[in-house]
């Protein structure tokens, strides 16, 4: 042992030398980055899969290749590629107007942002294969009964697409969920951050990883039951 | 233009790094996962190997990499003990959270594809008296290979993504060389994009020789011309 003046329960605990808080702060900042970026991911991709579904040649061009690009590039270029790359942008743009360099952005909207571009790549992927889910003749037979529009999304189309998205999303989530600790390379003092300080300030690396550890695990087991909750809540019509 | 060239070779002269760090992960994931998916159906091992994937699955790979470079080092039988030599390379510990991390989620790929062998066939394995090895080699392996290489093939191009992370404990990947350029020129865009073509060029390289794998283990009736 390196340094033994506190003990275990008093480093990871709440009290006032305890890094508990810190940690816990730094889980509900993973969760929202996380958050921030799926919800970024379904905007993005849901418009991403109706351009790979639209007639125009240049639009399904533009959204498989921006699939393939995000999807063959590591998250972690991209994260360092927002979170550097957009003040140099911004100054670039600035300059063009006559303005001073506005500085950087905001860690956590570049963070989340840059997880989420790259979550809207895979979800589109999803939201194309759900869209195959419903039979055109369904959508007729809804008209037919004269469903307005929003009646037949809320009441054919989202209950099978939602079905089929589901399982996939889920995934999608975790992986949100764990990118979200590239996002400490910006400094935002989310769980890896905090972990990070504390093991460097502490002085006791393993118990601060293994704490942050365990956080991600309640945080990814979690979601997982919940998902699987949805799931079956979902399928709760249909037969096994 | 001279500095594009310069940055563009020294990213190029660091692929062997990112390719060393991958293929050993592929190799060493690989073989833990198909220990754990054997460990998995006896019933007092299938505890371990859930715990295992469940742990590495659950985790984010950055901070596997920072337990065992940074976390695993400070402790006593580590750092005094026989292997710090080799926990003590960035390299080598990047290699072992990767393989670990990397071994959870092939062991699902191929549980999938093992329960999507047919019982059938396994029984008319037994009714022609093949015994256990011959069973696995002849039965249950060249099927699973194929229910298992599309799954298992998005999980090699996760895998050479993954790689970057290496840099953050300072391997000297693509990555890792990329920031250093950025370091001292402050040139991130151009700098960033010419990583990420670089990396582009490996995914696309290995999902295209995936693609002629699957192809070539196609089953004889549904090989296309």
């Amino acid at each position: 042992m390196i340094d033994t003046d506190l003990s275990l329960a008093a480093l990871i605990g709440f009290g006032p030398d305890g890094w508990g808080w810190a940690l816990m702060s730094g889980a509900v900042l993973t969760l929202a980055v996380a958050l921030a970026a799926m919800a970024i991911g379904s905007v993005l991709g849901g418009v991403l899969a109706a351009m790979q579904a639209s007639r125009r040649p240049w639009l399904v061009w533009i959204a498989a290749t921006y699939g393939l690009v995000l999807r063959g590039v590591p998250e972690l270029l991209v994260v360092l590629l927002l979170y550097f790359g957009t003040p140099e942008l911004m100054a670039a743009v600035a300059s063009l107007f006559g303005l001073p360099a506005p500085g950087s952005p905001p860690a956590f909207l570049t963070g989340s942002i840059a997880i989420g571009l790259v979550s809207a790549a895979y979800q589109a992927e999803v939201f194309r294969g759900g869209m195959l889910a419903v039979p055109h003749g369904q959508i007729e037979a809804a008209m037919a009964a004269g469903m307005g529009p929003a009646t037949r999304l809320r009441r054919v189309i989202l209950p099978q697409v939602l079905h089929h998205v589901l399982p996939p999303l889920g995934n999608i989530w975790q992986f949100n969920l764990k990118d979200s600790a590239l996002v400490s390379i910006t400094g935002l003092a989310e769980l890896m951050r905090v972990s990070l300080v504390a093991a460097g300030s502490t002085r006791r690396p393993f118990v601060f990883f293994a704490a942050a550890m365990v956080l991600y695990l309640i945080m990814t087991s979690a979601s997982s039951a919940l998902f699987r909750l949805l799931e079956r809540r979902g399928a709760r019509w249909s037969k096994r | 233009m001279d500095f594009f060239a310069t940055t563009a070779l020294g990213l190029i002269a660091a692929i062997p790094v990112t390719l060393l760090l991958f293929v050993a992960s592929a190799i060493g994931s690989s073989l833990i996962a198909g220990g754990l998916v054997a460990a998995q159906q006896s019933r007092i091992t299938r505890p371990i190997a859930q715990a295992w994937i469940f742990v590495f699955r659950g985790t984010p790979l950055l901070l596997q990499i920072f337990m065992v470079y940074y976390g695993l080092a400070a402790l006593g039988p580590i750092r005094h003990g026989w292997l710090w030599p080799a926990f003590r390379e960035p390299l080598f510990c990047a290699w072992l959270a990767m393989t670990c991390c990397c071994s959870a989620y092939i062991a699902e790929v191929l549980r999938g594809a093992l329960t999507a062998i047919p019982k059938g066939q396994i029984e008319a394995a037994l009714a022609c008296g093949m015994g256990r090895w011959t069973r696995l080699r002849r039965v249950i392996m060249p099927q699973m290979l194929r229910l298992a290489l599309p799954s298992y093939g998005n999980e090699l191009v996760m895998m050479i993504k993954s790689t970057s992370l290496a840099s953050s404990i300072t391997v000297l990947d693509v990555t890792g060389v990329a920031s250093q350029v950025i370091a001292h020129s402050y040139r991130t865009l151009e700098v960033f994009c010419l990583a990420a073509a670089v990396y582009l060029c490996m995914t696309a390289a290995l999902t295209a020789l995936l693609r002629r794998i699957e192809r070539s283990l196609a089953p004889a009736g549904s090989r296309r011309a």
